[in-house]
């Protein structure tokens, strides 16, 4: 048998063994479809470009977690049972913008902000209010919050274990992702080094007891809607997924015990062929550099696993009905590409947070592509097409000479490489670069936007309804955390978050286990934070445009 | 008609919100048009905001919003400016909901540029809202 005999016997082996999702895999017309076309390499074999899994969505189908998270934490919840009511399969928590940045709503700086665009989080008390109700040993949770991270983990940890889920099961992710806040969605609070501490102490305290949870989501996301190209953002966000991976074993771990945990999270754009193939080189690019430059040896760390999400900056508020179709294109291009999880956008978010109506469209135009276009019958069914396999490979060229350029300038560390970019503006620099020319080019009527540079006939001003934060919710919440500021011990806040600064400054110490207890005891989230920054200081972006 | 040949607007993000790819963008479409823009960045202050527009003897305040607090920190920044005895105007772009243009209007904001707005537009209601002062007696040559 030669090798590509092997490998087909081994694909058709691991395929077989793998469950089926009970529908017929056949067209309309009652054609059978084989589950996969074409020779190697195969789909959950290395280098993964076709697919983590054997049999992919034949098995099971991508996880429909829809990103949710307004007002109060009891808002919030409420919206979470809707969407599992509705056929959601996981919960995604947006936090609002004090929360993201470690301020309290009593905070001046909170003014304005509470609940707007997010959920207001302060003490553990919102968080248990938060998945009130919610089986979290059952259900998958996801955080997209990154500066103060560790902190909200702590927070998540505390209220799973008062409801009686221990913390080996609970499973989900927590975005984590600190070094792409430098480079683009500029929610840092910490400096870069001591936060990539924070990180990696989340890394470890997972690996040893938290077996189901990932750590990192490491985020393209957020590179791409600044303004990246889809090769930038691929090549920025893999270069920080290296750069996590030498922190992780620069702290000690060795890379097979957290590297299976490490997922990925990128943007689903418009340009539907290079978000296939983007998706296709990502795996690539990573079983190949975690094998053969981090020395991983267990498949599950050479196996890339991505959430991808719709583009939010490619909606507009003109014609907004006609952003129904775009996320449509973009969910298909994630599920042509093999992605394990999928956000849609819903219509109305070039105006406001999405209403109740809008994002059930979002989810049902999932549930359309999954059930009704077949796309889901046989696995990568895009691969061996000239066309996608040369895009694959001109991306993956392309992110490899973004990767050299890192690696020059960090002396052959990626992690030195990250830093020395954000230290000199450079990936800042890279990403205001690709969005002004994009800019241009929309505007110079070279690169058609429906409704907005082109067809505007039927601009409808207010053609959509849009979600309204009532104002009530500052208030509310600002009664909530005084009444949880009252009826704690102060002292006994005051020693626990004694035991975070002192933690933060013994750099061999894991800060998780002080920050549980801080958080048990109603620390506030800003209070926490302000002990950390305590030792560590706070960032600042020098304002260069 | 006054006009002020080479505007000096202060752009900024007020808050906490990070999202400033809207920011920069306009920084240099405004620079192309051969407007000076003095660049504030993230995380200011309706204060540091007016301290800057004094220091800098700006001739408009423009600010970026994409967090849905415009209702409240819009109308700060215009009081805060006539408080400190300048009467410059001062524009908002951003996720602003149709409903909300009116009200800030009647809260003094002197124009809303919502998403999508071309370059062209948004230099020309910078230019436009600058000598709409001039012609109220601001910082302006020629006549």
């Amino acid at each position: 048998m030669d090798a590509d005999d092997q490998a087909r016997a081994a694909w058709e082996a691991a395929y077989g063994a793998a469950p089926q999702r009970d529908v017929p895999f056949s067209t309309m017309s009652g054609v059978d479809l084989p589950p996969l076309h074409g020779d190697g390499p195969y789909p959950g074999q290395f280098p993964y470009t076709r697919g983590i899994h054997a049999s992919m969505y034949r098995s099971r189908l991508w996880t429909m977690r829809m990103f949710a998270g307004f007002g109060t934490a009891a808002d919030t919840n409420a919206r979470f049972r809707e969407l599992l009511r509705s056929g959601g399969t996981g919960l995604s928590t947006a936090f609002d913008m004090p929360t993201l940045m470690g301020r309290d709503s009593d905070s001046p700086w909170a003014l304005g902000e509470v609940g707007r665009a997010g959920v207001a989080v302060d003490t553990l008390a919102d968080v248990e209010d938060l998945f009130a109700g919610i089986d979290l040993g059952a259900v998958s949770t996801s955080m997209t919050i990154n500066g103060p991270a560790a902190v909200v983990m702590a927070m998540f940890v505390a209220a799973a274990e008062a409801a009686g889920v221990e913390r080996a099961r609970l499973s989900g992710t927590i975005q984590n992702d600190i070094l792409k806040e430098y480079q683009a969605q500029k929610e840092y609070i910490f400096p870069p080094r001591p936060s990539v501490r924070l990180v990696s102490d989340l890394v470890a305290f997972t690996a040893a007891e938290m077996p189901r949870w990932h750590p990192v989501s490491v985020s393209g996301y957020h590179i791409r809607e600044a303004g990246s190209t889809a090769v930038q953002e691929l090549a920025f966000t893999l270069a920080n997924g290296f750069a996590y991976v030498e922190a992780a074993v620069a702290a000690g771990l060795a890379v097979d015990d957290f590297a299976p945990r490490l997922s990925f999270f990128f943007n689903a754009h418009s340009d539907l062929f290079e978000e296939v193939g983007k998706f296709r080189a990502a795996r690539r690019i990573w079983a190949r550099w975690m094998r053969d430059r981090y020395g991983a040896t267990d498949p599950r760390s050479h196996m890339l696993r991505m959430h991808a999400q719709t583009a939010g900056v490619s909606l507009t508020a003109q014609q907004p009905r006609n952003n129904i179709a775009r996320v449509s294109l973009q969910a298909l291009s994630a599920v042509l590409g093999g992605v394990q999880s999928l956000h849609t956008d819903a219509y109305d978010e070039a105006l406001a947070l999405p209403t109740e109506a809008a994002a059930r469209i979002a989810l049902r135009t999932q549930q359309i592509i999954a059930h009704e276009t077949g796309v889901a019958n046989v696995v990568d069914p895009l691969g061996g097409a000239p066309f996608v396999e040369w895009m694959t490979d001109e991306v993956e060229r392309r992110a490899e000479e973004i990767f050299d350029h890192i690696d020059e300038a960090g002396a052959g560390s990626m992690l030195e490489g990250v830093y020395a970019g954000i230290e000199d503006g450079w990936f800042v620099g890279e990403i205001a670069e690709a969005s002004y020319r994009f800019q241009r080019e929309v505007d110079a009527g070279e690169r058609i936007i429906v409704g907005v540079n082109a067809f505007r006939e039927g601009n409808e001003e207010g053609e959509a309804e849009i979600l309204r934060i009532d104002p009530r919710v500052e208030e509310e919440q600002l009664a909530r955390l005084a009444a949880v500021k009252q009826e704690r011990d102060d002292a006994v806040v005051a020693a626990a978050l004694g035991r975070v600064r002192a933690d933060a400054a013994d750099p061999s110490t894991n800060l998780l286990p002080a920050l549980i207890d801080a958080v048990r005891t109603y620390a506030t989230l800003e209070e926490v934070v302000d002990a950390l920054a305590s030792v560590f200081g706070r960032y600042e972006e020098s304002a260069v445009a | 008609m006054s006009v002020v040949e080479r505007p000096r607007v202060v752009l900024a993000k007020v808050g906490l919100d990070g999202h400033d790819r809207g920011l920069r963008v306009v920084t240099r479409m405004l620079r192309d048009a051969g407007i000076e823009v003095i660049y504030l960045g993230l995380r200011q202050t309706v204060e540091t905001v007016v301290a800057a527009a004094l220091d800098e003897d700006a001739d408009a305040v423009g600010l970026s919003l994409h967090n849905a607090s415009h209702m409240t920190i819009a109308p700060r920044m215009v009081e805060a400016l006539r408080g400190a005895g300048l009467d410059i105007p001062v524009i908002v772009g951003g996720i602003i909901p149709e409903v909300d243009v009116e009200p800030l209007r009647d809260a003094g904001v002197a124009a809303i540029l919502g998403p999508g707005t071309s370059a062209g537009d948004v230099a020309a209601a910078v230019r436009g809202a600058v000598s709409g002062r001039a012609d109220r007696g601001g910082r302006s040559t020629g006549s």
